[in-house]
């Protein structure tokens, strides 16, 4: 039945001629007390009704986002001898977390055009919008070259594998400071730069296990959480005080 | 060993973070402070986001001094009328000093000024210790040994409302521990300190109070601090870390005991030399990161926490 509505979906849609059918290593990312960072293999294949066009080559980008949230950057200056923070911009959202693999040099597999319409490279996926002070530039670049720094932000040109125009494999790291959400998960297919199909699914990032338990008590319940935080305190200052105690007898 | 941390929501490594509480549990124990000023540039360096190292090291605070309490309870160390005097100046001093923290940030830079304070703070109280230590070894040494006279009759001596303070061996009026631990009370909550590196030296110049009961008074005092002030983090900002916290802990109350031994066997003079020395080193690296070009001049941070 599934097929066949695939099936139907297909003719139904206007003649497209190579389409993406994907795989993922992990559907979702369990972020545990050990959690050190995770990799996801993201894995595919173009499906074609039609024959292979000869007169260009494939370019495949896949591009994984984190929950986007607005984010204060600051500049510091030097005023009467002491550094100083000076300027503030916000920026109205970035992802706490974006990779972009594609198969060449992204100005190669994907026009300017095509960028500004998807929002593919670093820069484009960063929005500031009504931020037109002068020197905004500025701001953003340093967002995105201490992200890059701590590995957030990933640009990975030729870190997808293509073989025969057909199946593409590509291995994203997600670093260690995650933070949770639903990570979407964007593969493009292009053709002399232009998008020819985009698949789209989302990964979804979750603590689990004892650190989802104290993370929501912290929300839900703080005072219950700081009393519990204290007594843990408490208790253990106590417990080691007597411990050195019985030792010295 | 990895381990993540989930409201600081990153990965350290856990014999790192537990050497860190170890080294601030042996301060703590040794010289009676909480460390607040040690512990909180130290996890900003490891990683940990500014306001979880602030709020968690406070909670850590409150179990290393609750260890070294103990200790100095056993070794009637701890003069608890003087204590409770201390605190009631201290929680009316931090109500102010919330008070004056919240009418600086919406004037903005309130980042400056608590590194000014910093500075500033750690710089006096160190010189003056430093220079006060120096001078009483080298008299020490002069005269064979004869300690210098404690008992200076000065203006604090000549305040009304006297109390027997039986354990410090004092009779003073209560004005002034109060007023040391009013200033100490706004301090802690502007620095996000406990306040005894403040409270160590007041106690022994101003108030005149024996050494031996310094420590474990400033101990009393300061776990009621440190406790108030995690639970206001906790519940206002959401930013205490207990999995941080246990790690930090279980290094810091086995610091705090092998520190007050330590303390224990060391001169009075050579643990105010040892402390000063550690408190401008503080102060020192404060005011390079100050004056000193960064190498990234741009910082981020969550929008909504200026």
């Amino acid at each position: 039945m599934a097929r066949l509505l695939v099936f139907l979906l297909l003719f139904a849609l206007p003649a497209q001629a190579e389409r993406v059918v994907l795989g993922l290593s992990q559907d979702e990312v369990a972020i545990t007390a050990n959690f050190t960072g995770s990799e996801i293999l993201i894995f595919g294949a173009v499906r074609r009704e039609t024959p292979m066009p000869s007169d260009s080559t494939l370019g495949v980008i896949v591009t994984v986002s984190g929950p986007s949230l607005p984010v204060t950057v600051r500049r510091k200056d030097r005023r009467l001898g002491i550094w100083v923070n000076t300027d503030v911009v916000e920026v109205d959202a970035a992802p706490s977390f974006y990779a972009v693999a594609t198969s060449g040099p992204l100005e190669e597999v994907l026009t300017h055009v095509e960028d500004l319409r998807r929002s593919v490279s670093i820069p484009r996926a960063i929005r500031s919008v009504g931020a037109d002070i002068s020197g905004t530039e500025n701001f953003t670049e340093a967002l995105i070259r201490i992200r890059s720094a701590s590995d957030n932000y990933q640009l990975l040109e030729g870190a997808v594998d293509v073989e025969e125009q057909t199946l593409f494999r590509t291995e994203v790291v997600l670093p260690a400071n995650l933070t949770e959400g639903d990570y979407s998960t964007r593969i493009f297919l292009t053709r002399n730069g232009k998008v020819i199909d985009e698949y789209q699914t989302v990964i979804p990032v979750n603590k689990v296990g004892l650190e989802r338990w104290l993370y929501e008590l912290s929300r839900d319940n703080a005072p219950v959480y700081g009393i519990l935080a204290l007594i843990i305190a408490i208790a253990s200052g106590w417990a080691a005080s007597a411990a050195f105690a019985l030792l010295r007898r | 060993m990895q381990i993540y941390l989930p409201i600081a929501e990153v990965s350290v490594d856990f014999f790192l973070i537990l050497g860190l509480g170890g080294l601030v549990g042996v301060l703590s124990g040794m010289f009676g402070v909480g460390g607040g000023f040690l512990i909180t540039p130290l996890l900003f360096f490891v990683g940990i986001p500014p306001s979880v190292a602030v709020a968690t090291s406070a909670n850590q605070i409150v179990a290393s001094s609750v260890s070294g309490l103990m200790a100095h309870v056993k070794r009637r160390g701890v003069d608890f009328w003087m204590g409770t005097v201390l605190l009631v100046g201290g929680l009316i001093g931090s109500g102010l000093g919330v008070w004056l923290f919240n009418m600086l940030k919406a004037l903005g830079q309130v980042d400056l000024l608590v590194n000014l304070c910093y500075v500033v703070f750690l710089g006096i109280v160190g010189a003056l210790m430093l220079a006060e230590s120096i001078r009483a070894m080298i008299r020490a040494s002069r005269s064979g040994g004869v300690r210098a006279k404690r008992h200076k009759h000065n203006w604090v001596h000549n305040l009304p409302l006297k109390v027997k303070f039986r354990v410090s061996g004092l009779y003073i009026s209560v004005i002034p521990p109060l007023l040391v631990g009013m200033l100490v009370g706004v301090l802690a909550a502007v620095m996000g300190v406990g306040g005894g590196f403040i409270m160590v030296p007041a106690m022994i110049y101003l108030l005149g109070m024996p050494t031996k009961v310094v420590v474990g008074t400033s101990l009393f005092q300061i776990i009621f601090v440190a406790a108030f002030t995690t639970f206001l983090h906790a519940v206002t900002n959401h930013t205490v870390d207990i999995v941080l916290a246990v790690i930090l802990l279980i290094g810091g109350v086995v610091g705090a005991q092998i520190g007050t031994r330590i303390g224990v066997k060391m001169k009075a003079e050579q643990l105010r030399v040892l402390l000063a020395a550690l408190v401008l080193l503080v102060c020192l690296k404060l005011a390079f990161d100050l004056l000193i070009t960064p190498s990234e001049l741009y910082s981020l941070a969550d929008a909504g926490e200026h």
